[in-house]
């Protein structure tokens, strides 16, 4: 592609490079969906600098990225979001009525943050999940990072969470 | 045609018959019949859309009403546009849009000409079902141009189509989904494209308004006059509001020969500049430097006895070519009568050796409208995108229809369609690579290279990928070679123009100008050059071109709408011939400060809006006018002003009562030009050393909003484009003057500022450095008729830059 000079990573590059190959030539718009999703997958959110630096490599005018960035719920656009963990619980009308509503209260006052906020030790991000994620027979559900977790109680979301607090502050030790 | 050969189909609307193109839109043949179907959406020029529903009509046999705008006619088809059922549909969509509409029409510019307040008069019901709380759109800055209040969008999307279909870059977009989707650009920045006013004209509700005029007067308050624009030679239809006299805003008016629908950024803002702080109001005359204000029998026996006291050998005539042709005409047979030979519009030309061989004028040798139906363009010196948006639209039209553009310019230009090949050189190397392709076009077309041009062309190797250029011309059936401003403002004009003639002769190509200014056919067939009179007839006697009146000085100068430090070639020049000279009589609108120091008489003419005139574009229409605003103070129409100079130099049949006079006179001289440019190349006349590896050189085209003292005052557009102020180099040669970290042409929010030592001649200007990779190496862009510019020397040139 025409960019010389990117700000994408090697690995987000490399991403993008393996979807364009699926698509004709002059399709860059084809990868997008996918080069945003490389972007989230490494920044756990979108930049402007990123999606413009995308819409460079996929020789799209930048508008056209914000366009379908801002309109998948998948991807985030605020830099808070970039927590080790993002919670989404699906608060929809399966969801709802099975009682979503204890879940999000409870993951509120576990971790002393409302929807749409990020804890300040950055372990979590707790999003505003506004659409139903397709797994109404297991409801209430939560997306935990890329996992779905069905039928929840709020013990069983006690548990989850703490093993991804484990395992990142674990992470960290080895790094130190 | 009749029905049996399916060119129609036969349908009926309200039970009136029409016949219709099979496969058109049934919103287009109702407007056709003049039946009036509601639309936000809809835009002829754009594509369907189809999400406003606003266009619903009740068709038979469709189970629900139909959005008449994506509606394809089928033969006997039945509509009704005002049955119950569509009213019904129409007044419910209403209402939905309605929604989140806020009621600010008293503090909202479009009131008055708004499309929604419009249709709800005609569709809309005096109560909402709607009680929750509208919805609020916080407003980015999208720059000077262009004022936006988002609440009030309706999410039509035609903004947004206009910016991919027609501007050719997408600016506007809607981000966001369901009930928060939004329009806008996202990310606060300002617009870029040359064209984007228009999204003001076609935005059916208040959220896209015109910034500069925002609450000045209300729509009904206005008065319309149709009119031209006045910055290219296209002669975009404008229409212009005036408001008690006073000239308030510009809009587009529709012409579809010429501006189609659209108009540039420059045209419709440039009206700012009428009411600039340095109008005049008085005739004035310096006595022993001091400026006086005089009444105008005064000013004009003055200026009779200053032109009767010298002989005609010392007097110098230059005028602008955004002049209107009356004015030109009047000057130009005045002039001539009283033995003045020394007359001129080009003023930013420097190579004038081949000007007999321009024809009557230098035209575009087509129509406007055809460019659209050529295969294959090649540009030589052309920023058209910027020179002349409107002429840019259909090039593109015509490259979106598979055209192949090729250019070759002196640094790279970035088009808003794709280039198939683009050569990029310095100025001086520009010649060889033109000749590169001149000779491939004589090889290629088997055509016997004249002798003029053996020398050059033993200079330059052909390779075998400079081929494309004239291959690609000599394939195509319909193809033109534009010879733009670049090439005319360019040390080697002449040499430019023969190689392009050569290669426009031998490919079967049509030679295409695309001059500077306005009016510059009409200075030409006015007679406004020292080599011919009007109508293209050879003068009597071959006065000095504009060129020679500078560098050489005359006695008196008669000045017509000029500033000759940013209208000329030559800044410095021009200055040192005026200062020299004894009598300088400027007719003008503006008196800036050098004027006011050079110049010993003033005559105040009416500014653009303020006078009638005509016009003539590149294809040779002549475009008449009326004054739309009052003129200001005691300024007068300068065809007036001049009419009463030849009365007082009692040159013969100068009675004229009316501008519509002089026009007839001289259209009936006209009768018989010829526009057709004439190709034969016998050789070249200009030679230029190359650029030296020490120095860097100039490339000094015209700014976007720098080209003519109403523009130079517009105060939104100025500000819109700060980067015409600044020199600009490529990366690489600011690092050679040790220069690193700079801000770029594209990146609008730069922090800093970083100012360089600009000297040409003798005179060291500071100003902003910008890079622009687009700028080949040892050269250096810095546009001509900006203020910085002004104190220095030619456009083309070799220039130091120090840090
Ligand atoms: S800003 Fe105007 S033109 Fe653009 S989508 Fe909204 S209503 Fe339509
Ligand atoms: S409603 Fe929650 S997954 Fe469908
Ligand atoms: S005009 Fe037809 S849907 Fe908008």
């Amino acid at each position: 592609m025409a960019a010389t000079q990117t700000i994408l990573t090697k690995h987000e590059t490399d991403e993008i490079d393996m979807w364009l190959k699926r698509f004709p030539e002059d399709r860059g718009q084809s990868a997008l969906l996918a080069a945003l999703r490389a972007v989230m997958h490494e920044d756990h959110y979108l930049s402007t600098e990123k999606m413009d630096a995308v819409a460079d490599y996929l020789g799209l005018s930048k508008i056209a990225v914000y366009e379908v960035a801002s309109f998948y719920s998948m991807y985030e656009l605020e830099e808070k979001a970039a927590a080790k963990n993002t919670i989404a619980v699906c608060t929809n009308i399966s969801c709802m009525l099975n009682g979503s509503d204890n879940i999000v209260e409870h993951i509120e006052e576990k971790l002393g943050i409302k929807m749409g906020e990020t804890t300040p030790d950055g372990e979590f991000f707790f999003k505003i999940e506004e659409e139903c994620l397709a797994a109404c027979c297991g409801a209430p559900m939560m997306q935990l990072n890329h996992v779905y977790h069905e039928n929840l109680t709020p013990e069983k979301v006690d548990e989850l969470l703490d093993g991804v607090r484990s395992k990142a502050s674990l992470k960290n030790k080895e790094v130190s | 045609m009749s029905n049996t050969d399916k060119q129609f189909v036969t349908i009926t609307i309200n039970d009136k018959e029409i016949e219709a193109v099979p496969g058109s839109m049934l919103i287009d043949v109702a407007d056709k019949s003049d039946i009036h179907i509601p639309r936000f959406c809809y835009h002829k020029k754009l594509s369907v859309a189809a999400n406003c529903r606003m266009c619903l009509v009740d068709v038979e046999k469709a189970p629900k009403p139909l959005p008449a705008c994506a509606t394809p006619v089928n033969e006997g088809m039945v509509v009704w546009t005002k049955s119950e059922r569509a009213l019904t549909a129409q007044k419910d969509t209403m209402e939905f849009l309605l929604i989140n509409h806020p009621l600010d029409c008293p503090i909202c510019d479009q009131g008055g000409e708004c499309e929604l307040q419009d249709l709800s008069m005609e569709f809309g019901s005096g109560t909402s079902n709607f009680h929750e709380m509208k919805r609020v759109v916080v407003d980015k800055d999208i720059g000077e141009l262009v004022a936006t209040e988002m609440t009030r969008c309706i999410q039509c999307t035609r903004c947004v189509r206009f910016g991919e279909e027609i501007a050719g870059m997408r600016e506007m977009g809607a981000t966001g989904r369901g009930d928060r989707m939004e329009i806008g650009t996202f990310v606060e920045k300002s617009l870029d494209s040359e064209i984007s006013g228009n999204i003001i004209d076609i935005c059916p509700v208040g959220a896209l308004t015109a910034k500069p005029s925002r609450y000045h007067s209300r729509a009904w308050e206005m008065m319309q006059t149709p009119s031209i624009a006045s910055h290219d030679c296209v002669g975009s239809n404008v229409k212009l509001h005036t408001f008690k006299k006073k000239l308030v805003r510009v809009i587009a008016a529709e012409n579809e020969d010429i501006n189609e629908c659209w108009i540039s950024d420059r045209d419709r803002f440039s009206y700012q500049g009428v009411y600039a702080d340095d109008r005049v109001e008085k005739p004035m005359i310096k006595y022993n430097g001091i400026w006086k204000e005089v009444d105008w029998s005064t000013a004009l026996d003055r200026t009779v006895e200053k032109l009767t006291e010298v002989s005609a050998k010392d007097i110098a005539v230059l005028a602008s070519a955004r002049a209107t042709l009356e004015e030109l005409y009047l000057l130009q047979k005045s002039m001539r009568s009283i033995g003045v030979a020394n007359i001129d519009h080009r003023l930013r030309q420097v190579d004038f050796n081949d000007q007999e061989s321009s024809g009557a004028y230098p035209s575009l040798g087509m129509k406007i409208a055809d460019i659209e139906n050529l295969d294959s363009i090649l540009l030589v010196g052309s920023n058209v995108r910027k020179e002349q948006p409107m002429i840019n639209q259909r090039i593109r039209k015509a490259a979106l229809n598979g055209a192949k553009i090729m250019c070759v310019n002196p640094l790279e230009l970035d088009f808003n369609y794709d280039v198939d090949a683009q050569r990029v050189s310095n100025p001086v190397e520009m010649i060889k690579t033109l000749a590169i392709i001149a000779k491939a076009s004589y090889i290629l077309s088997k055509t016997e290279i004249p002798a003029g041009l053996n020398d050059l062309f033993t200079s330059v190797r052909l390779n075998k990928a400079d081929k494309v250029f004239a291959e690609n011309l000599i394939a195509s059936k319909n193809s033109a070679v534009f010879l733009g401003s670049i090439s005319m403002q360019h040390p080697g004009y002449s040499t430019l123009r023969a190689l392009s003639k050569a290669i426009a002769g031998n490919t079967g190509s049509t030679l295409a100008y695309l001059s500077g200014a306005s009016n510059s056919a009409g200075a030409w067939l006015a007679g406004v050059v020292p080599h011919q009179k009007e109508a293209g007839q050879k003068a009597d006697i071959i006065g000095k071109n504009a060129g020679e009146m500078l560098s050489k000085t005359k006695k008196v100068y008669m000045l017509l709408d000029l500033e000759l430090e940013r209208d000329s070639d030559n800044p410095q020049q021009a200055k040192a011939a005026m200062n020299q000279a004894d009598t300088i009589i400027a007719v003008t609108p503006y008196a800036n400060k050098t004027l006011l120091s050079l110049a010993d008489i003033i005559l105040p003419s009416a500014a653009y809006a303020e006078t009638s005139g005509t016009y003539v574009n590149a294809e040779g229409t002549w475009q008449s006018f009326k004054a739309a605003a009052k003129s200001y103070g005691e300024a007068r129409p300068a065809w007036k002003i001049l009419r009463v100079l030849g009365n007082k130099l009692d040159v013969k049949g100068f009675d004229y009562v009316s501008s519509k006079d002089v026009r007839n006179e001289l259209q009936g001289l006209c009768e018989n030009v010829n526009n057709e440019n004439p190709v034969s190349v016998e050789g070249i006349y200009t030679k230029l050393d190359d650029v030296t590896s020490q120095s860097l050189y100039r490339i000094g085209n015209v700014g976007e909003f720098s080209g003519d003292s109403l523009v130079r005052r517009a105060t939104a557009l100025q500000k819109s484009n700060p980067e015409q102020n600044a020199v600009q180099l490529n990366a690489k040669q600011a690092a050679l003057l040790g220069l690193k970290d700079l801000p770029t042409v594209d990146n609008e929010h730069a922090e800093k500022e970083v100012m360089v030592d600009v000297k040409q001649g003798e005179v060291v200007v500071s100003m902003p450095l910008l890079i622009n990779d687009n700028i080949p190496d040892k050269c250096a862009l810095l546009a001509s008729g900006t203020k910085s510019s002004s104190l220095l020397g030619s456009a083309f040139g070799e220039i130091e830059i120090t840090a």
